[in-house]
């Protein structure tokens, strides 16, 4: 009960996933060029919606690379849960508290008397 | 053969070996688990860059002043461009790596030998336009200069577009002398002197009325404000360093935090990307003399191919944490 024998050989999907990839690539660097004034000044949970939607389309790209480039979605499901949840809940734990943090000590080099750079 | 490559075998007790946790091999199992905590190591980079962001979220630099070069073009205002043309190149180095391992699981020897050719040949260019980027990060490119509170400030005209100090800088008749570790007592030197002195940058600036100061703090428009004439000479009499380009001490671009991690977060992914180079030529002369068509299965390649679309995927978040947010 080798995984070899589950293997598809399926080249034209990589060359899809491979558009997919170039096509938000693409969209990602026009966003950044142009900066659409609604998306770039409407803040959203503590960041502009601009950086939302990169950071959703990151999200997306990621996904296409590990389920299709590294093959995850051929993988047992065991295999793929021991991965990806872990990961997710992690980081977004790490961020959470990091940025949570940060934000709060720009609001003391702001408001107290304390200063950093003048 | 059975050592490097394990097959399962259901006939095996569950504690004599050979078994497969998860329906894969060892070797495969081993690279998800270095994949988990090397990701683990990134998310860590990456989230103390949003930490030192947030901290300094009012006066951090903008991505697009900084990384605005492309190849041959002197001058050009190219944001996005290079990086955007770096990213498809690992992207496409990645598909070929994946196309390999496809070909790996056809047996077609030469085509793995070709995919993998063409993958190294990728992650090739890709170290390059990496060094390339750095070349100009650390050159520099206007200068600027620090207060004696740490503050960083820029020069533009009556425009708002960037000067050069080489532009303004007046040539006063001094002396500097850098002070090396023969000169020193007790083993004292100092870094390479910049091009003007603090004096040169104020007589310039005195002189020339259509100058004016860019502090690093971002107005309501998200720019960078820019003072009245009055407030400038102000500013820049407490200047007490000229800054040009980047090192790991101070930048010309603003924060100091932010130099410390591109070097660092970019310098690391490079290396990953260099490390990948050399096994995947090591695996590229493997497949060439045989060695997995002699062992019946191309899974090492496959392995090697997790690991490049590791490095494939800490770019992408590199890239928009760097270059678009």
């Amino acid at each position: 009960m080798s995984h070899e024998h589950e293997y598809v050989s399926n080249t034209s999907r990589i060359w899809k996933v491979f558009g997919i990839l170039s096509l938000v690539t693409i969209v990602e660097v026009i966003l950044g060029i142009y900066k659409p004034d609604s998306l770039h000044f409407t803040n959203f949970l503590g960041m502009s919606l601009l950086n939302w939607i990169f950071y959703a389309l990151t999200v997306y790209k990621a996904y296409y690379i590990v389920y299709a480039f590294m093959h995850m979605e051929g993988e047992r499901s065991s295999l793929r849960s021991a991965v990806v949840y872990p990961l997710i809940f992690l980081i977004l734990y790490l961020l959470f508290i990091l940025l949570t943090e940060g934000d709060y000590i720009y609001g003391v080099f702001k408001d107290s008397t304390i200063k950093w750079n003048f | 053969m059975e050592s490097t490559v394990t097959t399962g075998n259901s006939e095996e007790k569950t504690w004599g070996g050979g078994n497969e946790p998860m329906g894969a091999s060892y070797g495969k199992l081993m690279m998800w688990f270095f994949i988990v905590s090397d990701a683990l190591t990134f998310s860590g980079f990456l989230a103390a860059y949003g930490f030192s962001r947030f901290k300094f979220i009012e006066t951090w630099p903008i991505a697009d002043e900084v990384f605005n070069h492309f190849p041959f073009l002197h001058g050009v205002d190219a944001p996005m461009y290079y990086v955007a043309l770096m990213t498809f190149i690992l992207i496409f180095s990645s598909v070929t790596m994946v196309l390999a391992v496809d070909a790996g699981h056809q047996m077609k020897k030469d085509k793995v030998a070709l995919y993998m050719f063409l993958t190294i040949i990728g992650g090739g260019i890709f170290v390059g336009s990496q060094a390339w980027e750095w070349k100009n990060f650390i050159k520099g490119e206007y200068g600027a200069v620090e207060t004696k509170g740490g503050s960083l400030l820029q020069f533009v005209n009556k425009e708002g577009k960037r000067v050069a100090l080489a532009d303004f800088a007046a040539t006063l008749p001094e002396e500097r002398g850098q002070l090396t570790r023969d000169k020193g007592t007790w083993f004292m030197s100092e870094a390479t002197l910049p091009s003007y002195s603090v004096a040169e940058v104020q007589a310039g600036f005195k002189a020339n009325p259509d100058i004016l100061i860019r502090t690093e703090v971002l107005n309501d428009k998200k720019q960078k404000t820019i003072l009245s004439r009055e407030e400038s000479m102000l500013r820049l009499s407490q200047a007490h360093y000229v800054v040009e380009g980047a090192n790991l001490v101070r930048n010309e671009y603003g924060s100091k935090l932010f130099a410390d991690f591109f070097f660092f977060i970019t310098g690391f992914h490079g290396f990953h990307v260099f490390s990948g180079v050399i096994i995947n030529i090591i695996i590229f002369f493997n497949v060439l003399i045989g060695t997995y068509e002699k062992r019946g299965s191309y899974e090492m390649v496959e392995k090697v191919g997790l690991y490049w679309h590791f490095v494939d995927l800490v770019w992408v978040f590199v890239f928009t944490v760097f270059y678009l947010v």
